[in-house]
């Protein structure tokens, strides 16, 4: 536990990422990460209050919210809820369609606007997430495969504010995906255990399995990695996100930052609500019945 | 050995003792990816698991995109 909490507080020193006395807002799903790294900044005795998204993913977004709401409860910390489909008229699935998305893309993208427009009105000095070496790892191998600057570019522990944007930090990046998951047994943290099933064929899954195989036959070579693109190369690349910011304006919706008239999220927001009134109002489906000519 | 398994749930039953490291590999798992936790203990890759233990191969990979 004592090595979980200074690498926590080194990642937070290096970045600096939070200072004493801000307000940090925690991204929190119910996976180990999250709640890991909502306990481990409340034990350093930082200001952290919690946001879960429900998803509307059946069988698990249920399951999930319960571990956020049961770890809230038990601390007795601020733990803010919003629901994707009662909230903004569609879930992953039927957000991915309407949009023509990978269901993982529909979820990442709600759940950045969500963060992010939740951190900016609560008047949040920072979003932490739980963003840990393996995911960083993943990412960053997924961008150098497809040589995305641009990706790369945003990939920091620490993002500063600025534009439209909430401060976002990843303060478990010293750690790794069997230390998280260690932190919440030995803690006794219950924990969503099962996978998104949504998640199934993602290829950053596909990165981890193939970085966790050089990892056994070369231990360190994922936080060699990912540490040496940080000192090495990330630096290199920085212009390459500040030229991304410049050509921002607010979303002629919502106000978050966008290259379009309206924001992606938005974009999604419409395109779902157009989708479901096509359902509901548009060419009527007949029932067929078996072995009817 | 009673070995709980995840992503499907499900229940093995295998003959013990075996040392963690090999027990895990014998599912098809690297070290990496999982958590050994035999009668409800965090066991490191060089415990030896006892033939009457309950144990669960924890995976600890998780996450879609970003």
């Amino acid at each position: 536990m004592t090595y979980c909490h200074t690498q926590v507080a080194r990642a937070i020193e290096d970045h600096a990422m939070l200072q004493p006395g801000q307000r940090c807002l925690v991204a929190v799903s119910g996976g180990k990460d999250s709640l890991a790294l909502w306990a481990i900044l409340l034990e350093l005795g930082y200001q952290a209050d919690g946001l879960y998204i429900g998803l509307g993913i059946g069988g698990y977004s249920g399951p999930s919210a319960e571990y956020v709401r049961r770890f809230a409860e038990q601390r007795s910390v601020r733990l803010t809820e919003v629901d994707l489909p009662g909230d903004h008229g569609f879930d992953v699935r039927s957000g991915a369609a309407a949009d023509g998305r990978a269901p993982c893309s529909a979820c990442g993208l709600s759940k950045r606007h969500i963060f992010d427009r939740s951190a900016l009105e609560g008047g949040y000095d920072v979003v932490a997430t739980g963003h840990n070496l393996d995911d960083e790892a993943a990412v960053l191998l997924g961008n150098v495969l497809h040589w995305d600057l641009g990706f790369m570019a945003r990939q920091r522990p620490m993002l500063p504010g600025g534009g439209g944007f909430p401060c976002k930090v990843k303060p478990l990046v010293r750690l790794s995906e069997r230390e998280t998951a260690a932190y919440c047994i030995v803690r006794g943290i219950d924990y969503q255990v099962e996978e998104c099933p949504m998640a199934a064929g993602n290829r950053h899954l596909g990165y981890k399995d193939a970085l966790n195989a050089i990892e056994e036959r070369s231990p360190g070579t994922k936080a060699s990695f990912y540490s040496g693109f940080l000192a090495r190369a990330s630096e290199l690349v920085s212009h390459v996100a500040e030229e991304e910011r410049a050509g921002l304006h607010p979303c002629t919706n919502c106000g978050a930052p966008t290259t379009a008239s309206l924001c992606a999220f938005c974009r999604l927001v419409k395109r779902s609500a157009a989708k479901s009134q096509q359902g509901a109002g548009g060419r009527e489906t007949v029932p067929v019945e078996a072995g009817a000519p | 050995m009673k070995v709980l398994l995840r992503n499907p749930k499900r229940e093995v039953e295998i003959p013990g003792p075996m040392g963690a490291t090999p027990l895990v590999r014998r599912f098809g798992y690297t070290r990496e990816a999982v958590l050994v936790i035999v009668d409800g203990t965090l066991v490191t890759g060089d415990a030896t698991v006892p033939d009457t233990a309950e144990v669960e191969i924890r995976p600890v990979v998780s996450g879609g995109s970003q």
